[in-house]
C-alpha cells in the first residue's frame, strides 16, 4: 500500500442551526453533518462515496476541499494538516484539489464566458502566465474534454447540461490537480450523457494519474468507476472496502439494502430476486438516534444497538464495517433466501 | 469523438464564435419594450436640452431683461420675438436659459446621488453579505442606525451649519442615498453566496475580494441598475424639496425645485408659465426614468428567461 495522498482522520463537521423564531440568546442547535469519518485516498485511485440524500457525503467532500471547516479531526494532505494551514496557504493548496459539482449550470458564473470560467483557476494560481499562453491552454483543455475551442466566447446558458459538466471538468483539470472531488457529477444528467462523463473522467484519470473522490447516491455508477467504496449513513461511514469486495460480500445491513436497491436490467432476474426494502426515512441529523444511528431502520436491530456506538471492525483486508452483528446477519440472510 | 476532432481542427484557424451574453439578451429585450424606449428618448432629449440649451439661448441665465422688468405679466410672456421662448421669471430673467441651467443641476444631483449609491451601496452590501456573520451584523446595524436618523433634518443641518453649496448638497445626498442600496445588495449577495459557482471559486483558491468583484458584483448589477434608475427621480425630488424650502442651490444658480418654488409664488399674478415650464420638464423626466426603470427590470429579470 503506497502512502496516501489524502488522509481523512476522524473528521467531524458540526453546523450551528438556529431554530426559526428563537431568541438571539438561545443556544443554537447542533447539526452533526459528519461524525468521525475516516477515509484514505491513494494516488491515481478512485474512492467512491455512497449514501442516500442527507447522509453527509457532500459535507465531507467540502471539508476535504476546505470550503467547510471540520470541527474535529484532521484532513491530511500528503501528511500536512489542512486546518493548520494559513488562509493564503490554503488558497494556494486549491491548485492540487479541485471540485466538480452536481448542478453543472449553477456551477458556472452566468456572466462569464466559458473561456473566462475555465481560465480562472489558471490565472489565480499562475498570475504570471501570458494571455496567449492562457488562451492556448484553455483551448487545449476544452478540446481534451470534447468541446470545440472556438466556443470560448460563449456563455454557459448556451450549452446543454452535459456540455456544462464538461466545462466544469475542464475548469477542474486546468491546473493539473492531483485530486478531483466529484460531488455527484452525473446525477443531474441523462443516462447516456452520464456514461460519457464517467468515461471522460476515467480516461483523464488514466492519462494524468488523477485521484478521484467520486460521490453519488447511485451505487451502479460508483461501482463502475471506483477502486474503493465507502458507504455513509447519517454522517457516519458504516462500511468501506475494495469495490469488488464490497459488492460481492457486503457486511453492513445498510450496504446490503443499498445493493439490493440497484435494479437489475433483466425483468426475470429482477422479479426472482429477494429485495429487502428499507422502511422509514432518514432520522433528523439534529437528533440522531442513540448508539447505532442505523438502528431505527435496521432489519436485524437488537436492544443492545441503542446503548453503544458500534465499534469499527476489520473484517478483511481493507474491509471495515461498523456493525457488531454483521456475521450473524449473513447466516440469517442465507436461511431466509 | 473523431468527428469532433476534425471539426475542431477545421475551426482552430477560424475566429472564435462570439457568444450572446445575458447583457446582450437583456438589451434586445429592452429595445423591444416601446414604453421604455420612449422613456429613454425623452431622457435623451432632456439631457440634450440641459447640455445644449444654454448654447442656443439668446439670453444668459443670470442677466435681467430691463425692458421686461416691472411688466413681466405682459412683456415677459413666452414669445419668439424678444427671444424669451419660455418667457421670463419675476425678475425678468430668461426662463429658457434658467430652465436649461436648472435641468443641469437637477440631473447632476440625481445622477451623482445614484452613482454614489451604486458604488458605495453595492460594494458595502456585497462585502457585508459575502463575509456574513459578525461583520455582516455590525455593518448592517450601522446602516440601520443611519437610516433611523431623519435624513431631511441632517441635510438641513448640514446646509445651515456649513453654508449652502453644491458640494454640501452632494455630500448630504450621498450620505443617505447608499443605505437602501446597501440593503438590497446585501440581500442579493446572501443568495448568490450559496451558489455553486461561488463555491467553485472559493475551492479554487480565489481571494475573497476578487470573488466579490468577479462573481458577486456582476450578478448583482441587474438589480442594482434597476434600482438606480428608480433612485434618480427620488434624488431629484429630494433636491427639489430642499430647494423648495430655500436651502438648495444658491442664486443665480437654480434647479427645478427652485424654479417651481418661484413659479408657485407668482401663481396669482397671471404668470402661470413660470410654474408650468419647469414643472413640465420635471414631470416628463420622472416619467422617463420610471419607464426606463420598468423596462430595465423586465429586461433583466431572470424569472422571465
Amino acid at each position: 500500500m503506497s502512502a496516501p495522498l489524502l488522509d481523512v482522520d476522524n473528521v467531524s463537521v458540526t453546523f450551528n442551526v438556529t431554530r426559526q423564531g428563537a431568541w438571539p440568546w438561545t443556544p443554537p442547535g447542533k447539526l452533526q453533518a459528519v461524525k468521525d469519518a475516516t477515509i484514505a485516498l491513494e494516488p491515481g485511485k478512485t474512492l467512491g462515496l455512497v449514501g442516500e440524500s442527507g447522509s453527509g457525503k457532500s459535507t465531507l467532500a467540502r471539508a476535504i476541499v476546505g470550503t467547510v471547516h471540520a470541527s474535529a479531526g484532521r484532513v491530511l494532505w500528503r501528511g500536512e494538516d489542512l486546518r493548520a494551514m494559513s488562509p493564503a496557504r490554503q488558497r494556494a493548496h486549491g491548485r492540487h484539489v479541485q471540485m466538480i459539482f452536481q448542478d453543472p449550470l449553477a456551477a458556472l458564473n452566468p456572466r462569464m464566458t466559458v473561456g473566462q470560467v475555465v481560465a480562472e483557476p489558471l490565472t489565480t494560481h499562475y498570475p504570471d502566465l501570458s494571455k496567449s499562453e492562457v488562451r492556448e491552454r484553455v483551448g487545449k483543455m476544452m478540446e481534451r474534454v470534447g468541446l470545440l475551442p472556438a466556443l470560448v466566447n460563449r456563455y454557459p446558458h448556451e450549452f446543454s447540461g452535459g456540455q456544462c459538466q464538461r466545462i466544469g471538468i475542464a475548469r477542474a483539470l486546468i491546473t493539473e490537480p492531483e485530486l478531483v472531488v466529484c460531488d455527484e457529477p452525473v446525477s443531474a444528467l441523462d443516462v447516456s450523457v452520464q456514461a460519457q462523463v464517467v468515461n471522460l473522467l476515467q480516461d483523464l484519470q488514466r492519462e494524468r494519474g488523477l485521484s478521484l473522490l467520486f460521490i453519488a447516491h447511485d451505487l451502479s455508477v460508483v461501482r463502475h468507476i471506483s477502486h474503493k467504496i465507502a458507504v455513509m449513513y447519517l454522517g457516519r461511514i458504516v462500511e468501506s472496502a475494495a469495490a469488488a469486495d464490497l459488492i460481492a460480500n457486503p457486511r453492513h445491513p445498510y450496504t446490503r439494502a443499498l445493493i439490493a436497491s440497484v435494479p437489475i436490467p433483466s425483468p426475470k432476474a429482477e422479479r426472482a430476486r429477494h429485495r429487502p426494502v428499507l422502511e422509514g426515512e432518514l432520522p433528523s441529523p439534529l437528533a440522531p438516534p442513540s448508539g447505532c444511528v442505523f438502528r431505527t431502520r435496521c432489519p436485524i436491530v437488537r436492544p443492545a444497538c441503542a446503548e453503544r456506538v458500534p465499534p469499527v471492525e476489520h473484517v478483511g483486508p481493507d474491509h471495515v464495517v461498523a456493525c457488531p452483528y454483521h456475521g450473524q446477519d449473513a447466516e440469517a440472510q442465507s436461511s431466509t433466501a | 469523438m473523431l468527428a469532433t476532432k476534425a471539426i475542431a481542427d477545421d475551426l482552430a484557424g477560424a475566429a472564435p464564435i462570439k457568444g450572446r451574453s445575458l447583457w446582450a439578451d437583456a438589451r434586445a429585450r429592452f429595445f423591444r419594450n416601446k414604453a421604455a424606449v420612449a422613456g429613454l428618448f425623452v431622457l435623451v432629449c432632456v439631457a440634450a436640452f440641459a447640455l445644449f440649451g444654454p448654447l442656443i439661448a439668446t439670453w444668459n441665465y443670470e442677466d435681467i431683461d430691463w425692458t421686461v422688468l416691472g411688466n413681466v405679466a405682459e412683456a415677459g410672456r413666452p414669445s419668439l420675438e424678444n427671444g424669451h421662448w419660455f418667457g421670463t421669471d419675476a425678475l425678468g430673467r430668461d426662463l429658457f436659459a434658467r430652465t436649461a441651467q436648472g435641468t443641469q443641476v437637477s440631473l447632476m444631483v440625481g445622477i451623482v446621488g445614484a452613482l454614489i449609491s451604486v458604488i458605495v451601496g453595492t460594494f458595502y452590501g456585497a462585502v457585508a453579505g459575502y463575509f456574513g456573520g459578525r461583520i455582516d451584523g455590525v455593518m448592517m446595524r450601522v446602516v440601520d442606525v443611519l437610516m433611523s436618523i431623519p435624513y431631511m433634518f441632517v441635510l438641513i443641518l448640514l446646509l445651515v451649519v456649513f453654508g449652502r453649496s453644491m458640494l454640501m448638497l452632494f455630500i448630504g445626498i450621498g450620505l443617505v442615498s447608499w443605505l437602501d442600496m446597501a440593503r438590497i445588495a446585501r440581500g442579493q449577495t446572501l443568495t448568490l453566496r450559496n451558489k455553486e459557482f461561488v463555491e467553485a471559486a472559493v475551492a479554487t483558491g480565489v481571494g475573497p475580494f476578487t470573488i466579490i468583484r468577479r462573481h458577486i458584483v456582476p450578478n448583482l448589477l441587474g438589480v442594482v441598475i434597476v434600482y438606480a434608475t428608480l433612485l434618480v427621480p427620488s434624488m431629484i425630488i429630494y433636491e427639489s424639496f430642499i430647494s423648495f424650502l430655500g436651502l438648495g442651490v444658491q442664486e443665480p444658480l437654480t434647479s427645478w425645485g427652485a424654479l417651481i418654488n418661484d413659479g408657485a409664488a407668482e401663481m396669482n399674478n397671471g404668470t402661470l408659465w413660470m410654474l408650468l415650464v419647469p414643472l413640465f420638464f420635471f414631470v416628463i423626466t420622472l416619467f422617463g426614468f420610471f419607464f426606463v426603470g420598468d423596462g430595465l427590470r423586465d429586461a433583466l429579470d431572470p424569472k422571465d428567461r
